[in-house]
């Protein structure tokens, strides 16, 4: 059995059937027809043989959905490009070693959670000490010296600070929004380090979950960073792309 | 019922001693202080409100007025009533004369102190008259309409559209949730004043003004009629303006505020000189509104290793549970917090998670502890997300927790969407439905992991305990001592706020208060 991957299905139990399972909301009361609008909602999307398997009444004329679908649309997976920080990985000691030789002092890096966010469960991942699924974070490293700011920081005080600690390198991390506040708040951000001249100054990074390295760079950043990522890719990425642009 | 642990009584009581000593020291400092928050809710009980052409809070103006004049120290509310006895203006008039430049309050003639304090505290009678109201009304709803079971189910909601959030407080309602709590909007917490009126726009959360606390009572009050069951209401006391947000959920009957200066510390970077001092007089507004506190220890866990930071989750249960007692607090007011945040990837970690739940039910047993969901290990994968709080909650009814808030199996990914909530309270109600009296029915093996690694914590917890006592709070802050994170005496948000009392200082509701809860406390003795 060789999968088609010019035509690629989501894949339930048989190769190609294009199935997917589905859970939304609509703002309407349970019944036949609340079960008839979310079949009819999702047919519109192109879903075929739409199963609404399970739906539930939670109040004030809310209803939950559970269903089931397929999906008659494939994508040619040899046609798939996504840009990824093009760096070599190194590891904890030779990204020490490589900063050492090619850069020759520690390079400054200022971290922070900037706008509404709380959540600084990723920038704790990749910034404090302790690291994160045994790597080491950015603040053990004796080439790094890393100052985080935490959570809730606004644009401007972050920009203040860079420029006070005169940082190399900017982090921002943005886990939970709301209404895609976290592109508004990654732009802003940039807009500020242009309007300060600091822009071209220092390596701008993002992270979080709904970060990716193509976003990043159309937001205006350096490198994007998504869900997983250690602390050594950071910081190999860091070491190399900085002596690659100060050559 | 909860399964017990064997737990050694000596290393309980003398943790709780050394915590005595640090709340007695820091009571101390507190008592020779007051803040501009402090004097705005005096001002607010007093009958004070309402905003100035510019948008200013009236008790901000009338503050800064007898601030700038040098005269804080002497307490705000002299000022308010002599302008009243002078005027013969009410306290709302007096404040909308200072914000229109047509009064002095410092420039004008003073009666006599007592004549002035006199007036003040027929003044504060009818504040407090007004929140004893609100205590019986609760009181009788609670009558009516009895509470669930605990753990009680909290869930917030955070649309930023007050109206929005009253239709999502209703459908959790009605999905089973016992309280409800509304996420304030990112950063209110560094305001030093409380927005007005009702709102419909925020960032992650909805404004804490008064107008918005009314509106969710009167949605809460009806659902919770038409269901039989009263839904608590909670909002967060704190921040900057600790003290006039415990004001304004006096008035407007909340039921629970979270409110703990060591989280504002360490979390929000609030000074810690004028946190402390503010928590001590928004505890005693709570104290006698009635109101349950719930406290923050349990985000520690979130920067900290929950395996190696459990003990001073419960130093700080300790210190809170004494400055509470000092704030005229009752035990059944104190909702201390902790979490379930052990990786789920360590080999028996629902062990370790009993032991603390089980160690914090015994060693606070009429507390209605605040047990918090999995957060640090949430990665989006929210079918795993939502077995972890299936685990959680099981933990939560065999330790018999007081207010189990639940997590959302997106957790990490956005404020909760209607049906993250809905299916956060199917999942509580079936695992506490299915094991409600599992805790009854097993016993602990003596000895074992469990009780060996509870005892490990409340070792570790006297130990620290015992250091801070040494030291004093404020410089344990200093050293990094809780959540790995370490703040400046003199730095932070809000230091400037604080003002050191005069000898003829005056605050009328602080001597009643006590008074009152002092006696309470006696008569249940």
């Amino acid at each position: 059995m060789q999968s088609d991957l010019t035509q690629v299905r989501p894949y339930g139990d048989t190769l190609g059937d294009g199935a997917m399972q589905l859970s939304f909301t609509l703002p309407v009361p349970i019944g036949p027809e609340a079960i008839e609008a979310g079949k009819q909602l999702l047919e519109k999307m192109g879903f075929q043989a739409v199963s609404v398997v399970h739906v539930a009444d939670m109040g004030e004329g809310f209803t939950f959905f559970v269903a089931y679908a397929k999906c008659p649309i494939s994508i040619d997976f040899t046609a798939i490009q996504v840009p990824q920080a093009a760096t070599a990985f190194l590891d904890f000691d030779a990204t020490n070693e490589f900063i050492r030789q090619h850069i020759g002092r520690r390079l400054v890096v200022v971290g922070a959670c900037i706008g509404s966010d709380a959540h600084t469960v990723g920038l704790d991942a990749i910034m404090n000490m302790k690291g994160y699924a045994g790597e080491p974070g950015l603040e053990r490293y004796p080439m790094l010296e890393v100052h985080n700011l935490g959570s809730q920081v606004q644009s401007e005080e972050l920009v203040a600070k860079a420029r006070e600690l005169e940082a190399d390198v900017i982090l921002v991390s943005q886990v939970v929004t709301q209404k895609d506040v976290h592109i508004l708040n990654l732009t802003q951000l940039v807009e500020i380090l242009e309007a300060e001249g600091l822009r071209e100054k220092v390596l701008l990074i993002c992270g979080g979950p709904r970060i990716s390295h193509e976003l990043a760079l159309e937001l205006g950043y350096d490198a994007g960073f998504g869900a997983g990522t250690l602390p050594p890719q950071v910081a190999s990425f860091i070491a190399q792309e900085f002596s690659q642009r100060n050559k | 019922m909860s399964i017990q642990l064997r737990l050694d009584q000596s290393k309980i009581d003398a943790a709780r001693a050394a915590a005595q000593a640090i709340a007695q020291d820091i009571q101390s400092f507190v008592d020779r202080h007051t803040t501009v928050a402090i004097e705005r809710a005096v001002l607010r009980l007093l009958g004070v409100d309402g905003v100035s052409i510019e948008q200013i809070p009236l008790p901000n103006i009338v503050v800064d007025t007898v601030a700038r004049a040098g005269r804080l120290n002497r307490g705000v509310s002299f000022f308010l009533a002599n302008a009243m006895l002078e005027t013969g203006l009410s306290a709302q008039a007096v404040a909308e004369a200072v914000a229109a430049g047509e009064l002095d309050l410092v420039q004008l003639p003073q009666h006599p102190p007592a004549v002035v304090q006199a007036k003040l505290d027929r003044l504060a009678q009818v504040a407090l008259d007004r929140i004893c109201t609100k205590r019986r009304e609760r009181e009788e709803m609670l009558r009516q309409y009895p509470s669930g079971e605990q753990p009680w189910l909290y869930v917030i909601v955070a649309t930023g559209n007050i109206y929005e959030d009253v239709v999502q407080a209703k459908a959790a309602a009605r999905a089973g949730a016992d309280i409800i709590a509304v996420i304030r909007t990112t950063g209110q917490s560094l305001l030093d004043y409380v927005p007005y009126g009702i709102t419909t726009e925020g960032f992650g959360g909805t404004y804490a003004t008064q107008a918005n606390f009314a509106l969710m009572r009167q949605g809460l009050d009806e659902v919770s009629v038409e269901l039989g069951r009263y839904i608590r209401l909670v909002n967060y006391c704190s921040g900057l303006c600790m003290p006039e947000i415990a004001a304004m959920g006096a008035i407007e009957r909340l039921d629970m505020m979270l409110n703990d200066a060591l989280y504002g510390i360490l979390f929000r970077d609030i000074n810690m000189q004028r946190t402390l001092i503010d928590q001590f007089f928004s505890r005693l507004i709570n104290a006698y509104a009635g109101i349950i506190i719930n406290t923050g220890e349990d985000n520690y866990l979130t920067t900290a290793d929950a395996l190696e930071a459990a003990h001073t989750v419960l130093a700080s249960q300790f210190i809170n549970e004494q400055l509470g007692l000092l704030a005229g607090l009752s035990h059944e007011q104190l909702g201390l917090g902790h979490a379930f945040e052990i990786d789920p990837a360590v080999e028996d970690s629902f062990l370790w998670e009993l032991a603390q739940a089980a160690m914090a039910r015994q060693i606070f047993p009429q507390a209605p502890l605040k047990y918090m969901p999995p957060t640090k290990h949430m990665t989006g994968d929210i079918f795993q997300g939502y077995l972890l709080n299936g685990m959680f909650n099981l933990a939560g009814v065999i330790t018999g927790q007081g207010i189990q808030l639940l997590g959302m199996l997106t957790e990490a990914i956005h404020t909760p969407f209607l049906q993250d909530r809905f299916l956060a309270l199917q999942n509580a109600r079936y695992v506490m439905r299915a094991a409600r009296h599992l805790g009854e029915e097993i016993s602990i093996k003596p000895g074992g992991r469990i009780e060996q690694r509870a005892d490990q914590v409340l070792s570790h917890a006297l130990a620290l305990l015992t250091r801070i006592a040494d030291i004093g709070l404020m410089t344990a802050l200093e050293q990094g001592l809780f959540a790995d994170i370490k703040r400046s005496r003199v730095g932070g948000k809000g230091l400037e706020g604080v003002v050191q009392k005069a000898p003829d200082y005056y605050n009328p509701f602080l001597a009643p208060m006590q008074q009152t809860l002092a006696t309470a406390a006696g008569g249940e003795r």
